[in-house]
């Protein structure tokens, strides 16, 4: 399906419509708040894109010192070249270990490899466990948002999930509100994280001074993942490389501001390394596997730019696409102007349906990305290789054809325009195509009526 | 405001391919308020399209082609004026990029260096418009995404309208979201651009508005198309004509 067919289906859907109209108020409104009472967010924005590029221009160094370190505390990184070799890593330590129940932080990477599938496939029961990704996985979907997984659910929907999956509670209990539901949620996942043999998470940063893994949440699921079963595997892409803490630390200053609108998120938790002696908790066995998956490849190229992002979403939640249509529209895990971005330069085979048309190129995604990453730039540049490859509706190709060579001519020019008007005057029918009604041009055009 | 020294006697008009055919009496209000401030306005004859639709909708090499065509055009130009924020964002942002170093890229960089944005252009030069005195109705501005992030209209137009006696300029919620013309962007996903339409055209009448005016014939030929399907009460403006004391359409 192209992604012309998914956004009409996803824009006749009402209940995803519904749940999509809290996108503006929940995050655009908040987000503009906060930026608005925060002196710094100019400086640091810049400060920490340059600290960020200044890694990915360096990135063998970093990610060398960063595993020297973490395995120095006791970590043991492993390097994933593909989606492929990630998921059989991470199956080979679980088995390994002989666990069984693994809990699961909210990792967009982990949904980029489909590692939760594929687990379940290997005999693990894996258990999501931010609240978004436990319902998403009730429902066997995908995240529709890289931060909001569950934002094109409403609350019925999603009461209407639990009331199915939780089988052994009160059929008739209330679940009118959404405390109901964040407690039922909290009681089931309690008892799942006091089972887990393992706990997978990922990473918001990787800081190469010290070999730690930086996450953040607001639920706090991360930690119970990180810090209650014996084993902990964080799973992260190669560009969430930072130096030291105080790159680390003007991430989270942006991240969350940038995300929803906070000025920190609830929890914001530092791994480094295995439980020592006298700790009382944490892992006893941590492994740490760094993704490629494409990404080395876009070092020098305009792409690395999407090798800055932090995930925070706001290019999504700003962008008028992503706001009538929804994630599910661009068909891969991520959705939206980042999506766009990235997608096609990760895997080009995601030219061909078309997502990339998905742009209005209004620009407000750059104006809120807090990396200053140029998203319509990219997705421009994915336009002209799409082009150059010959995708796209024969009939807009033959139109992109007639327009270049009668604007390289205008004389013949002239008399285009000209006729162009004459029929919309003359025919007033040919003015109503698809909803629009094209107002006729009053006289011919400026340039033919024009004598200087 | 800029002493009579560097204030350009004769002006270069870009008059924008959708202007041009699709709404000429904003064309020629441009002219007239030009004209009435002092400036001599030059019109080259071979100007059809600043290349947008290439540039944004793939194809790269024509987009190109006609950058270099524009920037020969206006060479000898001292100011160049796009009746257009999108337009004019091509000229002055895009165009340098896609003149990579080593081809044109200084009569690129030196095309962006003197061209407006029309608004921009006034406020700078403290052009008077030609209505003094607005009694046509509530007025709703439409800030198109290129004149608030390219091309330096958005503060200048909101100046130079507030010199009309009796207009009060009215501001619409969710004013920075795009009206979904996106060029090319509307033939390829019509559905989608449609429906951008009609949250804008709800946001813009939720004002009590009349009549909605901006700086971007594309916008407004978008957003004229769908009213007039819809049998809407709100009437389109362009800048100009407002400015020049037209009747809306």
């Amino acid at each position: 399906m192209s992604f012309r067919a998914r956004s009409r289906a996803a824009l006749a859907d009402a209940a995803l419509q519904k749940a999509l109209a809290n996108v503006p108020p929940g995050f655009v409104a908040k987000r503009a708040r906060a930026v608005a009472a925060w002196a710094d967010f100019e400086s640091v924005r810049k400060t920490a894109a340059a600290h960020k590029r200044a890694v990915l221009a360096d990135l063998e160094t970093h990610l060398a010192r960063f595993t020297e370190r973490a395995e120095a505390a006791g970590a043991r990184v492993h390097r994933a070249a593909n989606a492929g070799r990630a998921r059989a890593v991470i199956t080979g330590i679980l088995r390994r270990a002989g666990a069984r129940a693994v809990v699961k932080g909210k990792s967009m990477v982990s949904e980029e490899i489909d590692l939760t599938a594929a687990l379940e496939e290997a005999g693990f029961a894996v258990t999501e466990t931010d609240l978004g990704e436990y319902i998403i996985q009730l429902r066997h979907e995908r995240p529709s948002h890289i931060i909001a997984p569950a934002v094109h659910l409403s609350r019925e929907q999603i009461a209407a999930d639990f009331l199915n999956a939780h089988d052994d509670l009160p059929p008739d209990r209330d679940m009118a509100d959404n405390a109901a539901l964040v407690e039922e949620a909290r009681a089931v996942l309690r008892q799942r994280f006091c089972a887990a043999d393992a706990g997978i998470i990922g990473a918001n940063a990787l800081i190469a001074e010290t070999g730690t893994t930086m996450l953040v949440t607001n639920e706090g699921n991360g930690d119970l993942c990180a810090n209650l079963p014996r084993l902990l595997i964080v799973i992260a892409s190669i560009e969430k490389l930072v130096v030291d803490f105080a790159g680390a630390a003007n991430l989270i200053r942006l991240l969350a501001r940038s995300a929803t609108g906070q000025e920190i998120s609830v929890y914001t938790s530092f791994f480094t390394g295995v439980r020592r002696d006298d700790e009382a908790g944490g892992p006893e066995e941590m492994h740490i596997v760094l993704l490629d998956n494409g990404r080395r490849a876009l070092l020098g190229t305009p792409f690395s730019d999407m090798l800055a992002c932090i995930r925070c979403g706001a290019c999504l939640n700003h962008c008028p696409v992503f706001q009538a249509v929804g994630g599910h529209a661009y068909g891969d895990v991520y959705p939206g102007p980042m999506g766009l971005a990235l997608q096609p330069a990760l895997k080009p085979a995601a030219l061909e349906d078309g997502i990339i048309e998905g742009c209005t190129m209004c620009g407000r995604c750059a104006e809120v990305c807090p990396m200053l990453i140029p998203l319509p730039d990219l997705i421009r540049q994915h336009r002209f290789r799409a082009h150059e490859k010959g995708y796209g509706a024969r009939a807009v190709r033959g139109g992109l054809r007639l327009w270049a060579w009668l604007a390289a001519r205008p004389a013949a020019y002239r008399l285009a325009t000209r006729l162009g008007g004459w029929l919309l005057r003359r025919f007033p029918m040919l003015a109503r195509a698809r909803g629009r009604k094209l107002p006729a041009p009053a006289g011919a055009p400026f340039m033919v009526r024009r004598r200087s | 405001m800029s002493s009579r020294l560097d204030t350009p006697r004769r002006v270069g008009l870009l008059v924008t391919c959708l202007m041009d055919a699709m709404r000429p009496a904003a064309a020629f209000a441009t002219v007239r308020l030009l004209e009435a401030a002092g400036f001599t306005v030059d019109v080259p004859r071979a100007q059809t399209c600043c290349g947008q639709p290439g540039y944004n909708g793939a194809d790269e090499q024509t987009a190109r082609a006609l950058a270099r065509r524009v920037m020969e055009m206006f060479a000898d130009h001292e100011a160049v004026i796009v009746p257009s924020g999108s337009c004019a964002g091509m000229l002055i942002h895009h165009y340098p990029k896609l003149c990579a170093p080593g081809t044109a890229e200084h009569a690129a960089a030196a095309l962006a260096a003197k061209t407006s944005e029309l608004c921009a252009f006034l406020h700078r030069h403290d052009v008077q418009p030609l209505e003094k005195r607005w009694r046509g109705g509530k007025v709703v501005w439409h800030d198109s995404c290129a004149s608030l992030r390219e091309s330096s209209t958005a503060e200048a137009a909101r100046a130079v309208l507030g010199k009309i006696d009796g207009l009060d300029l009215m501001e619409a919620a969710e004013a920075e979201s795009c009206c979904g013309f996106g060029g090319l962007f509307a033939v390829k996903l019509p559905e989608l651009s449609l429906e951008l339409a009609d949250r804008k055209i709800a946001a813009l009448m939720a004002t009590g508005a009349d009549i909605v005016c901006g700086p971007d014939p594309g916008c407004l030929l978008h957003l004229e198309s769908r009213i007039r399907a819809r049998d809407l009460p709100l009437r389109v403006m362009h800048v100009a004509e407002l400015l020049a004391g037209e009747a809306p359409s």
